[in-house]
């Protein structure tokens, strides 16, 4: 082992057999020229992949997104391609939202449909982000929860109306049931996900510094996770909506979803169109809120 | 080195000033891991001390355990076999008077540079006014006073590990223990760290014991290096870096600096592919001859 050390040959073909040297060498000369390709024709920042565009075309783009149902809605009503029964003209249509509006309905199905979401969706959050947490941080929770949860969330949530129907009556409490049905599972499953996404190191090193057990999940876990958490809120209430709006269709005095059923039996199309605005433009400030209450909280994950 | 023989009287006293000299010290430590219902011993029979106020690198081919026997001092794990005893307590767990840098640094993303470094005396509960003498002197002494409402993300790599090392010192630790803390950075930026972490530890008194890679950082830094052989991790030998207290860039060209330096180089060479000489490796190839 003595003067080992300097005389060390690297670790390759050759060190394990020096007389393969020449075949070696011959053998890749025997090869066919290995065929090129050309060099790629450049793309606009338009079309290649993950290229920043100018502030000017990003906002262009953007507004053209928002506009273009638009536009494709009053083309189609203007050419008169279809009939103002089947797709109301947008001014119409605006002033049936006006009308709801002033005669206060609006706003009661509004606030009634955001009621049951913030209920809903908010009891499933008390549950989801603890027991996520739980599951996330510690493997017994891990084991204990997940395969049930994942199982549940399969569960098709509109399948358990009737049930729902025979457990609540046809009150608040089946239409709340129904929201935090749908989204609880997904909620904690994507928090768990969030929490595993932790680092190790930062853990470990929390526990070098003299952090104990509960001070690593409340001052290290749950800090690191919020931004995320946030982004499973985001992505989830919209499910939340789509719920609700399910349920109130099925059952209900008030909402929005109840509204459009009452205006389909009214054949009031341009009511109909009008609440289904009001709805997209809830889901717009929802997005909106979060992302910047993401970018808020998240300020140090961007 | 140390050692002293066993022949005259002075034995008992100096055997005595040694034991109160020592502040940790590994007797027997071995680490088993489980992979795929088969044992793989990563580290076994590791017996070392390290005294108050010494420098110690721990260098090692990848796989020689480096950084399991760091977690091991640390607490982060426990040994399988053996002990590891600090100022005559046995380690049970992680805890302040061990603090741990990682070669990524591990700082917290949502805490400022000052936040970060308060951490530990955060949980301690000290008063906001005595926090922030301790956390204002060790952002000074890392040079991150211009630094201290930066996040993380807005920092370079040595800044960040800059913050790391603070944020473990401010716990005043008995022992600072440094996981490759440099081996992610570029040669000049780990050059100022190599300074930077000499100037702290004469500053401040602390015992270091750092794993390292780089044979080159190991002489410059420690005032003893241990080189631990793979397969399982054990120690293979040690050397005595007798290089003065203060030390520069320049002393690495010096000729005592290359002696030691080669040396080094030799006993960690020697120690790779789990320390067989050149013939005895098993090699890819069976149809291969051997020269």
């Amino acid at each position: 082992m003595s003067g080992v050390a300097g005389s060390k040959s690297h670790p390759g073909r050759l060190a394990a057999d020096p007389g393969s040297a020449s075949a070696a060498r011959s053998e890749r000369q025997s090869w066919p020229e290995l065929p090129r390709r050309g060099v790629a024709r450049p793309h606009s920042a338009l079309t290649s992949i993950r290229t920043p565009l100018s502030r000017g075309t990003r906002w262009a783009l953007m507004v053209l997104s928002l506009l273009l149902p638009f536009v494709v809605w009053g083309v189609l009503t203007a050419a008169e391609v279809v009939t103002p029964r089947v797709l109301p003209p947008l001014p119409a249509t605006l002033a049936a939202g006006w009308d709801m509006a002033v005669s206060g309905e609006l706003f009661t199905d509004l606030w009634a449909s955001t009621e049951r979401v913030l209920y809903g969706f908010g009891l499933g959050l008390v549950v989801a982000v603890p027991l996520g947490i739980l599951m996330g941080a510690f493997r017994a929770g891990e084991a204990l929860f997940e395969p049930v949860f994942a199982m549940l969330r399969y569960l098709p949530a509109p399948a358990f109306i009737p049930v729902f129907l025979v457990w609540f009556g046809i009150d608040e409490a089946p239409k709340i049931a129904l929201v935090f049905v749908g989204t609880v599972f997904f909620n904690t499953l994507m928090t768990a996900d969030v929490v595993r996404a932790v680092p190790r190191e930062l853990i470990n090193v929390s526990y070098t510094l003299g952090a104990r057990r509960g001070e690593v999940l409340r001052k290290v876990i749950v800090p690191h996770s919020l931004p995320g958490i946030i982004d499973t809120i985001r992505v989830n209430i919209a499910v939340a909506w789509a719920l609700l709006v399910i349920a109130e269709v099925v059952s209900s005095t008030t909402g929005l979803g109840r509204s459009i059923m009452q205006a389909q039996r009214f054949q009031r199309i341009d009511e109909m169109f009008a609440l289904l605005l009001v709805i997209g433009v809830i889901g717009v400030v929802m997005d909106v809120t979060l992302r910047l209450l993401r970018a808020r909280v998240g300020r140090w994950a961007q | 080195m140390g050692t002293v023989n066993p022949v005259n009287e002075k034995w008992a006293a100096a055997e005595r000033a040694e034991l109160e000299e020592r502040v940790l010290e590994l007797r027997g430590v071995g680490k088993d891991f489980q992979v795929r219902g088969r044992t793989a011993t990563a580290l076994d029979g590791v017996d070392m001390k390290v005294s108050r106020g010494e420098f110690v690198c721990v260098v090692g081919a990848s796989g020689s355990g480096k950084s399991t026997l760091l977690s091991l001092v640390a607490g982060l794990d426990k040994p399988s076999r053996g002990e590891i005893v600090l100022d005559g307590t046995p380690v049970t767990g992680p805890s302040p008077d061990r603090g741990l840098v990682f070669q990524s640094a591990s700082l917290y993303p949502w805490r400022t540079v000052e936040r970060n470094v308060a951490f530990g005396l955060e949980l301690l509960k000290l008063s906001k006014a005595e926090r922030t003498r301790r956390v204002d002197w060790y952002l000074a002494e890392t040079g991150l006073s211009g630094l201290r409402r930066s996040l993380p993300g807005q920092l370079s790599g040595g800044q960040r590990q800059r913050a790391a090392i603070a944020r473990a010192l401010v716990c005043e630790p008995e022992v600072l223990l440094l996981d490759e803390p440099f081996g992610a950075l570029d040669v000049q930026t780990k050059e100022d760290m190599q300074l930077l972490i000499r100037q702290i530890w004469q500053d401040t008194g602390t015992t270091v014991l750092m794993v390292t890679h780089d044979v080159d950082e190991a002489v410059f830094l420690a005032q003893r290096v241990v080189v631990l052989a793979c397969d399982p991790g054990r120690v293979a030998s040690e050397l005595a870096v007798p290089l003065p207290a203060e030390r520069d860039l320049a002393i690495k060209r010096t000729p005592a600096f290359l002696r030691l330096r080669a040396e080094l180089e030799d006993q960690v060479r020697a120690q790779h592919y789990g320390g067989l000489a050149a013939d005895e490796r098993s090699v890819p190839s069976n149809t291969g001859g051997k020269s």
